[in-house]
């Protein structure tokens, strides 16, 4: 009783907060000057078509930097405790599943595709809506697929391990080299900004998105591998 | 002609809201893993909407993608476990 009186009266703490902000918003008629600089500047300083990637990669690239590690981090104690319910385990014990042939033949023909569509989202993540981190849940929704269809499919860690560590140790190195060659850490004009809306344009933002995008997509897809050979608990 | 956004806006988060309401008092894990994923998608409906298109992507990959799938089989797991319990006791 007493709990269902404490949840209660929480949840109109909740509902008079929400309520004070939703009566007292109103629209900004105008940019507030962060935004009216990113808005009017990004394209002249970055040569980033896509302003929010622009802001990701670059203005608050260091705040990514700290994104991605945590992903890592996450990455690597889902693998440490998932290896230690792993003790033990023989990898020719499992039986196969039956998986229709729906998802077998669906699987044979989507993933390429799905792959695809993750690579594309990353390497124009300067230009379109999406990026890095989106194209690599994408690479790791194609890698969930193929388990889906073959639960019992064995993913290489140490390639997928090998693409994480390679694609973080660049990354930090594109960015310490921007402190020698450009204004700072993960400054983009390392290299020629070209022409605003070319795929190769932006510095090195493309470049940047490409390697948190495979580097995303090897955590996720480490994560799902190491999940699907648990021994069940 | 200006209702259109707003009614579309509403109409979404009362989806969300019944969609989440099936999540918490709906019959059995399967449908509620299903409806949170629901909320999910509905959540990145509403980003595209508000114009917001990079969020709408990672919300739809991630939180309607990766996380419903990771629930299912995690569920699997689960009822694989409870399965063996049972066989053993």
């Amino acid at each position: 009783m007493v709990k269902r009186l404490v949840a209660l009266a929480l949840l109109a703490v909740f509902g008079l907060v929400f309520a004070t902000l939703l009566t007292g918003y109103t629209p900004d008629a105008e940019l507030n000057p962060t935004a009216r600089y990113y808005a009017e500047r990004t394209a002249a300083d970055l040569g980033a078509a896509n302003i929010v990637t622009a802001i990701i990669v670059t203005y608050r690239g260091l705040d990514t930097l700290g994104e991605v590690t945590v992903l890592f981090l996450a990455a690597a104690i889902v693998g440490l405790v998932l290896a230690e319910g792993a003790h033990g385990h023989q990898p020719g014990r499992r039986v196969r599943p039956p998986v229709g042939e729906l998802l077998t033949t669906g699987t044979r023909f989507l993933v390429p595709m799905i792959l695809l569509l993750g690579a594309y989202v990353f390497v124009n993540g300067h230009l379109t809506p999406g990026g890095g981190f989106q194209g690599g849940a994408i690479i790791a929704s194609a890698v969930l697929l193929m388990l889906l269809a073959d639960p019992l499919r064995h993913f290489s860690h140490r390639l997928i391990s090998a693409i994480e560590s390679l694609a973080g140790i660049l990354y930090v190195a594109i960015g310490i080299a921007g402190l020698f060659l450009a204004g700072g850490f993960l400054d983009n004009r390392i290299l020629p900004l070209g022409n605003l809306g070319e795929l190769v344009s932006a510095g090195a933002i493309p470049l940047i998105y490409s390697l948190i995008g495979l580097k995303v997509g090897a955590e996720f897809s480490s994560m799902l591998a190491s999940l699907s050979e648990t021994e069940e608990l | 002609m200006s209702y259109l956004l707003p009614g579309l806006v509403g109409l979404v988060c009362f989806a969300m809201l019944a969609a989440a309401f099936v999540a918490i008092r709906g019959a059995g894990m399967a449908i509620a893993i299903l409806a949170a994923g629901l909320v999910s998608l509905m959540a990145s409906v509403l980003f595209l909407v508000l114009a917001a298109p990079d969020v709408a992507m990672t919300e739809a990959a991630i939180g309607s993608g990766l996380t419903t799938f990771l629930l299912f089989f995690v569920l699997g797991r689960v009822r694989g476990g409870e399965k063996e319990e049972r066989g053993h006791g």
